[in-house]
Formats: structure tokens, C-alpha cells, sequence
């Protein structure tokens, strides 16, 4: 028994290494064209990204990282694929941001109300291609990429022309600044009791917990709950899933709507704890750079988690390379080298082990 | 394995024995890990199936491998294009297809040597004779011709030289006309051929399943896939649906279960259940073993356990509540394995690495392990070695016994005649025929279903 125990674990670990390695190896190119030392740029980056400043500021940058991810993994397992993400978060981001500024509620319930309006805009503007997708057999691919633009469209519109306001004393635009009673407090003073010393410019957003949170919840309920079972069952076979009594029209409905809510909430991080209102600045293609990182955590709640957390560290370090002459831009083909090569990876170990299932199976019927 | 030119060569052995990895091997869909094939005497190496094309060696696969939105030309082209630059010259292929088809319409290819993955499985006796008879045309012409199957009187028939593979080695390389079928079977699992019968009449008065008047429309709604179809099944019967494959069997199935829209009444257990959702009627006790195990009774990509949940994501053990049970559903696909000898590792192992058989049985154990009262079996034996077919068979006779009813549709004749207590006959979505199995010949039946009389 000892022994197929082993080999699982180097096959579990198998897959990131040589994922890494291959990258490394891509991203070093990439270096050397540019003539510099790759040891000099990963050098720079370790050090500068492993300040405790740089770290605190990774996590507010993967928080909206992962809860985007999350929303695509929902369909991802459903065997649908949500590229809408980035049209969602937007229109939730700022209708959520302007809206809620017009009323006062006691605190949580007002932080509870952002979310509602954010998860209802993302939902009903994911809804529009469930509904082509259920009664048209409209691709989910094409029409959300549509509605992406018009999103992005839409947003700029409803912005600049009706809810945004100037800035006293700057050319900036943005939403009236939230109440305090909708703001999400800093986890600074938290991490403070924990030992951590205030960084110049840093503090952690709220929203990293609910984050978490949500990241728990999706593992719960995909893995653990009949819905979850129902949704991977239309993903892996959906034929199957509708001989067996899944109701396929509504999961794929559900899953569509259920993915756009949560990217609803992907665009809050930034807004309830740093800026307080949409604002000309708002980090645009979260949506996108969130299907890399599902991709890359293999849709799974834990490996998502990390691979956001890579992405931020990645973008993060990446900045100190201008330091030493390096463009910054180099992490994007860092980001793309490990998302490639780990897919890659990934796959031919899921075909060996199929292999290796066979030969075991073939054993155990001679036996 | 040896196969000489101008033979017919018979590849025989029980599901998981690895014939089929063979064939895959021969048709470069799978490496070898060692060893060597020799065309001609001459040592190849198939990285692909068009090294095999190639190489001349043509495949006809079990399941009709086609690309659903491709012509029949296009089909048969495929892999073997004729370029014309970077297009394909179909005025050449046509003209050289027609004529192919003239003769036989398989040679297209160029293929000197060809391999027929179980071809009679989907045929009725008329038509396994036209192939026989093609068969034995192409071997006169010289070709070197690989031949599955299960059916060993089949076997017997068509084949120069039989080989027989058990758990993946070769155990016996034979001259047809020195063995009999019942040697064949001994040697393929070392025991004796199962018989399909069923003893005695365990018919109750209850009726299980009623339908009245039956019709499924095309969805142009211009004419009928299944018409006015009526019948009544009693507790303990079995009813036997034969037909040549695409006469509305599936369609009869797909409204029993509530998969497909239909027109007339179905009653289950005395209760209209017309408005009852796909999820409801599994749940009030109807059971389905699919015609298409991989397409529609399994995930392949996914463990056993998870396949044990599929159709019963509503009930126990498997759920508590709204909660999966994962310990409680391991558990039980353990006893699944244990009672219906499925050979696997274990609950974890993926559905795809199992055999056919081997699938087919996780499949027949895990819808009886909710007892329905009826059960909706459509070719629960194809493709499956004598040995789950001697289990299958076995599970549906204890259950008849057992007051289940069965719907059971079959291309294997001698399964519907021996198994069922009344045979019912469908030929363009009507039931044209209603014989006594106990006085009918698979050849009457043949007949009857192809609508010679």
C-alpha cells in the first residue's frame, strides 16, 4: 500500500513543478531578450514583492481576482463558460456605488445592501444571455463577449453623463463618496493585534473576508449539495444529466445567473474599502485576467485561491522591475507562460493517470 | 496474432480482455509499450490513425464513429482526402465513391487489410447474411479481414481463424472448423454459455405500466416518430420490444420517461403520470438502463461514486437532505461492485477506465439498487462479454421474480425471444406485431421486423 501512495503524491505535485519550471524557463527568454539577467529580474521581484507592504497590497488585488474567478468557475463546472465577467462587475460596480449613496442605513445593512444591488445588476445583465443561451441556443460565449461591450459601453455612458460628479479641485469624475455606513472597515486594525505593523500606504480590504467566505460557500455547495452535483453532472455529461432528471434548461440558467451575481460583487473590493465611489479609475480587466486565474486553479475554491494570490504577487513585484531597466510588462508574459504550461501540464498528467488506471484495473481482473 | 492474406480472422474474448485495446493499437489510436506489428513483413509504427489509413488498414468501428454534421461523403473521406493544393478534390472522391459503392461501398480507402468492431450488433439476421456475403467477396479479392464479436456462432460462420484473448494475453489460436461455440466460450471464460430464459409465469394482477394511446409527433409535428402505441405490462412481466434499430424504440422510451414530449396517457402503478417531470418518475420507481451507456448513463471523466449519484441526486443513500453523503454513497458503490462483480479498483476509479461490460453492470446495479417496480432496459446486454451477460440476465430474472416489470428492448433476438413474456413488434413507430416468444424462431422474428412476413 505504500508504494501507489507515493506515486499519487508525486503525481499530485508533478503537474505545478513542471508547470513552473517551463515557465521560469519562458519568462527567461523573455528577459534575455530584453538583454538583462533573468536572476537579476526574479531577484529584484522577490525582494520588492516580499515586502510586507507589497504583501498586504497582493491581497487587495487578488480579492477582486478571486471572487471574478469564482463566478467563471461556477459555470466552468457546469460546463459553460462566462466571459461576461468583465461587463457584470462593471455594471454592478457602478450602479451599486450609486445607488447606495443616495440612502443611509445602519452599517452592515447598508455594506449588505451594496452587495444586493451589485449581485442583482451582474445577475439580471448575466440573465440576458441565459435567456438567448435557454430559448435560442444562443452560444453563452458570443453573447456574454457582446454584452461585455455593450457593458463597457453603457457604463462610460451612465457615468460620465448622469452619475458622476467633479471632484472639487481635480479633473477626476466619480459617484457621490459612499456613507460611512457602507464603507467596509480595513482589516489593518485586526492585523495589527496579530503583530503586523502598519505599512506606509497599505491596509487590507474587508472584502478579502468575504472573499474567503465565498470561497468556502462554493466549495460547500458545488461538492457537497444535490444543486452542486446537478451542475457538475450538466457540465461532465449533459446528456446524461438530463436522462437522469437534471433539469438542464434551469441549471443552465441557474449557473449563468448565479455566476453574473457573483461577479457583481467582484467589483466591490476596491470601491467599499479604498475609493468609496466608482471613479474614472476603476481597475479595468478584472474580468478577464479572472478567467486566467479559474483556468490556473483548475476551478477548484483552493487552487484559485492560490493562483490569485500568484497573479497579484506576479503584478505586484513586477513593478520594481522598472528599477532595473526591465519593462514591467514582462509579468504579463509571466502570467501567460505559467497559465499555458500548467494547462498543459495538467492535462498530460490526467491522461496518464487514466493510463495508469487501466494497467491497475487490468491487474486487478487477471488477479 | 497471425492473420494471413485472403482470411477472415476472428478476434474473440470477453469484455476488458483487450480486444479492443488491440484494435486501437492496430489502428494507431493507442502505443504499444513494447512488442512490434509487422504489415507485410515489415515492422510499423502507428503513431496515428492515419499511419494505419496509411498503411492500408481500414476500420469499422462498433459505435457508428461519423461526424454527425458531415455528408456520407464526407465521412468517408475522412482522414483519407483526396488534395487538390489545400482543397479537397470532391468531384474525384465522388466519382470514386460511387463507384466503390457499386461494388461493395467500403473500400474506398484503399484498405487491404480491414478490422469490423462487433459489425452485427446493430443488425438483424437479414442483414448480418449481405455482410457475411460481402465478407467472404472481400476475401476472395485478397484482403486480410479482422473480425469481433461475441456471437460465436457468428464467429464460427464467417471466420477462417479464431484467436482468443483473456485478460489481455493470447490464450488459443484456432482453425474454426476444429472447435465448436460452446469450446470458444469455455476457452474465452472457462465456463459454460448462459442461456437467456426465464422459468415459469411470475405474472401478477396488478399492472405496472399502462400506456394508452401513445404518440410521439416529429417536431414539425408532419408525422408520427412513435404512433397510438398501447399497451399494458403487469407486475412480474416482462415485455419484449423488437425492431430494427430506429423504428421508435428510443422514442417509446423517451416517453416513458418523460424525456420527450407525447400525446395519449401513461399510468404507472394505476397513476396518470403524464405530468410527472424526468426527476419525479425516476423517483417514484421507474428505472432506465439507457441504450447508450457512455452518452447517457455515465461520466466518464468522473469516479464511480459520483456515477453512483446520477439519477438518484434525490433520495438515500446517497443524499441527506439537500446534503451529499459522500461516506454513505462510497459506501454503497462498494456494495454495488461487491453484488453485481463489478472489476474495478475501487469507488475511486474514473468510469472510463472500466470495461464495457464492466460499466454496463455498475449500470444494472446501481438502478436496482432502488428496487423500482419497473424497469426500462434498452440493449442491456450489447457489448458486453458473455459473462455480465450471464449476470445481467441473472439480476432481471431474480427481479421479475420479484414482481418487477421490464420493459426490454433488444437487438439481440435471441435475448427478447428467451427472456420476455410477450413480444411486442415496432416498424415505423407502430407496433405491428404481437407474438408469443415461446413459439417464435429469431428468423419469424426477423421477419416480423423487418415487415416480410
Amino acid at each position: 500500500m505504500k508504494k501507489p501512495s507515493t506515486s499519487k503524491v508525486l503525481l499530485a505535485v508533478a503537474a505545478p513543478i513542471a508547470a513552473a519550471v517551463v515557465s521560469i524557463v519562458v519568462s527567461s527568454f523573455a528577459v534575455l531578450a530584453s538583454k538583462k539577467s533573468p536572476m537579476d529580474a526574479y531577484k529584484t521581484m522577490w525582494e520588492f514583492g516580499t515586502q510586507a507592504g507589497s504583501l498586504l497590497e497582493v491581497l487587495n488585488i487578488a480579492t477582486p481576482y478571486y471572487i471574478a474567478a469564482i463566478a467563471i468557475a461556477v459555470t466552468f463546472r457546469a460546463g459553460l463558460f462566462n466571459i461576461g465577467v468583465e461587463g457584470q462587475l462593471r455594471l454592478g460596480a457602478l450602479f451599486s456605488a450609486y445607488l447606495s449613496a443616495k440612502f443611509v442605513l445602519p452599517p452592515v445593512l447598508h455594506v449588505l445592501a451594496v452587495f444586493l444591488i451589485a449581485m442583482t445588476v451582474g445577475g439580471l445583465w448575466a440573465a440576458i444571455a441565459a435567456y438567448l443561451k435557454v430559448k435560442r441556443g444562443v452560444s453563452e460565449v458570443i453573447s456574454t463577449i457582446m454584452l461585455n461591450s455593450l457593458a463597457v459601453g453603457l457604463t462610460s455612458f451612465l457615468f460620465s453623463q448622469y452619475f458622476a460628479e467633479i471632484t472639487e479641485g481635480s479633473n477626476n469624475l466619480t459617484t457621490k463618496t459612499l456613507p460611512a455606513s457602507a464603507q467596509v472597515p480595513d482589516l489593518m486594525p485586526l492585523l495589527n493585534k496579530l503583530g503586523v505593523e502598519d505599512q506606509p500606504g497599505g491596509g487590507v480590504y474587508g472584502m478579502l473576508l468575504v472573499a474567503i467566505a465565498l470561497g468556502i460557500a462554493f466549495w460547500f455547495i458545488v461538492n457537497r449539495t444535490r444543486f452542486g452535483f446537478e451542475l457538475r453532472a450538466s457540465g461532465a455529461n449533459p446528456i446524461a444529466a438530463r436522462v437522469s432528471g437534471v433539469n438542464s434548461k434551469k441549471m443552465i440558467f441557474l449557473a449563468l445567473v448565479i455566476s453574473g451575481a457573483i461577479a457583481g460583487l467582484a467589483g466591490l473590493p476596491d470601491i467599499l474599502g479604498d475609493t468609496h465611489s466608482y471613479t474614472m479609475g476603476f481597475r479595468p480587466g478584472v474580468g478577464f485576467t479572472a478567467i486566467a486565474v479559474a483556468l490556473l486553479g483548475r476551478n477548484g475554491a483552493l487552487g484559485m485561491a492560490i493562483s490569485a494570490l500568484l497573479f497579484g504577487f506576479l503584478e505586484v513585484s513586477s513593478r520594481s522591475l522598472e528599477l532595473i531597466d526591465i519593462a514591467p510588462e514582462t509579468y504579463v508574459i509571466m502570467q501567460g507562460s505559467i497559465l499555458l504550461s500548467s494547462v498543459i501540464a495538467y492535462e498530460v498528467i490526467r491522461r496518464y493517470k487514466i493510463t495508469l488506471q487501466s494497467k491497475e484495473l487490468a491487474k486487478a481482473v487477471a488477479a | 496474432m497471425k492473420v494471413e492474406t485472403g482470411t477472415v480472422h476472428a478476434l474473440v474474448g470477453e469484455n476488458g480482455a483487450g480486444k479492443s485495446t488491440v484494435m486501437k493499437i492496430l489502428y494507431g489510436m493507442q502505443r504499444p509499450d513494447g512488442g512490434e506489428i509487422l504489415v507485410n513483413g515489415q515492422a510499423v509504427n502507428f503513431k496515428n490513425p492515419n499511419d494505419a489509413i496509411d498503411a492500408s488498414i481500414g476500420m469499422v468501428h462498433q459505435h457508428f464513429m461519423l461526424a454527425d454534421n458531415f455528408t456520407v461523403l464526407e465521412n468517408i473521406i475522412l482522414g483519407a482526402e483526396p488534395k487538390h493544393g489545400i482543397t479537397i478534390d470532391f468531384a474525384a472522391a465522388r466519382k470514386k465513391v460511387a463507384e466503390m459503392s457499386a461494388a461493395y461501398g467500403l473500400d474506398y480507402r484503399g484498405a487491404r487489410i480491414l478490422i469490423f468492431d462487433e459489425p452485427t450488433a446493430v443488425l438483424v439476421p437479414q442483414e448480418v447474411d449481405d455482410l457475411f456475403n460481402a465478407l467472404k467477396g472481400l476475401r476472395a479479392e485478397g484482403m486480410a479481414i479482422i473480425f469481433i464479436s461475441h456471437k460465436l456462432d457468428e464467429v464460427l460462420r464467417v471466420a477462417d481463424d479464431v484467436t482468443v484473448v483473456r485478460a489481455g494475453s493470447t490464450v488459443a489460436q484456432v482453425k474454426s472448423k476444429d472447435v465448436t461455440a460452446r469450446e470458444l466460450a469455455e476457452l474465452m471464460v472457462g465456463s459454460e454459455l448462459p442461456q437467456p430464459t426465464t422459468h415459469g409465469d411470475t405474472r401478477r394482477p396488478e399492472v405496472t405500466l399502462s400506456l394508452k394511446d401513445v404518440s410521439v409527433p416529429t417536431k414539425s409535428g408532419s408525422r408520427d416518430l412513435i404512433s397510438h402505441i398501447s399497451f399494458d405490462l403487469q407486475a412480474g412481466e416482462v415485455i419484449g420490444i423488437a425492431g430494427v434499430e430506429g423504428n421508435g424504440q428510443a422514442e417509446l422510451v423517451e416517453a416513458i420517461m418523460g424525456l420527450r414530449e407525447y400525446t395519449g396517457q401513461i399510468e404507472f402503478k394505476g397513476k396518470n403520470i403524464d405530468n410527472y417531470s424526468v426527476a419525479h418518475r425516476h423517483d417514484a420507481g421507474i428505472g432506465l438502463i439507457p441504450e447508450d451507456r457512455q452518452r447517457q448513463a455515465l461520466m466518464m471523466n468522473s469516479p464511480l461514486w459520483e456515477n453512483r449519484i446520477l439519477g438518484h441526486q434525490r433520495s438515500k443513500p446517497v443524499m441527506r437532505g439537500f446534503i451529499l453523503d459522500k461516506k454513505a454513497t462510497i459506501a454503497d458503490t462498494r456494495v454495488i461492485m461487491d453484488e453485481f462483480d463489478v472489476r474495478a479498483p475501487g469507488p475511486h476509479t474514473l468510469a472510463t477506465a472500466l470495461s464495457g461490460g464492466n460499466q454496463q453492470k455498475f449500470i444494472v446495479g446501481r438502478e436496482m439498487s432502488k428496487a423500482p417496480a419497473l424497469l426500462v432496459a434498452s440493449h442491456p446486454t450489447r457489448g458486453v462479454d458473455v459473462g455480465a451477460q450471464a449476470a445481467i440476465w441473472d439480476e432481471l430474472r431474480s427481479a421479475r421474480e420479484k414482481g418487477m416489470a421490464i420493459v426490454l428492448i433488444s437487438a439481440d433476438l435471441e435475448e427478447l425471444i428467451g427472456m420476455s413474456d410477450r413480444l411486442l413488434v415496432m416498424l415505423r413507430g407502430a407496433i405491428t406485431a404481437e407474438l408469443n416468444p415461446q413459439k417464435t424462431t429469431p428468423e419469424q422474428l426477423g421477419s416480423a421486423m423487418t415487415g416480410a412476413q
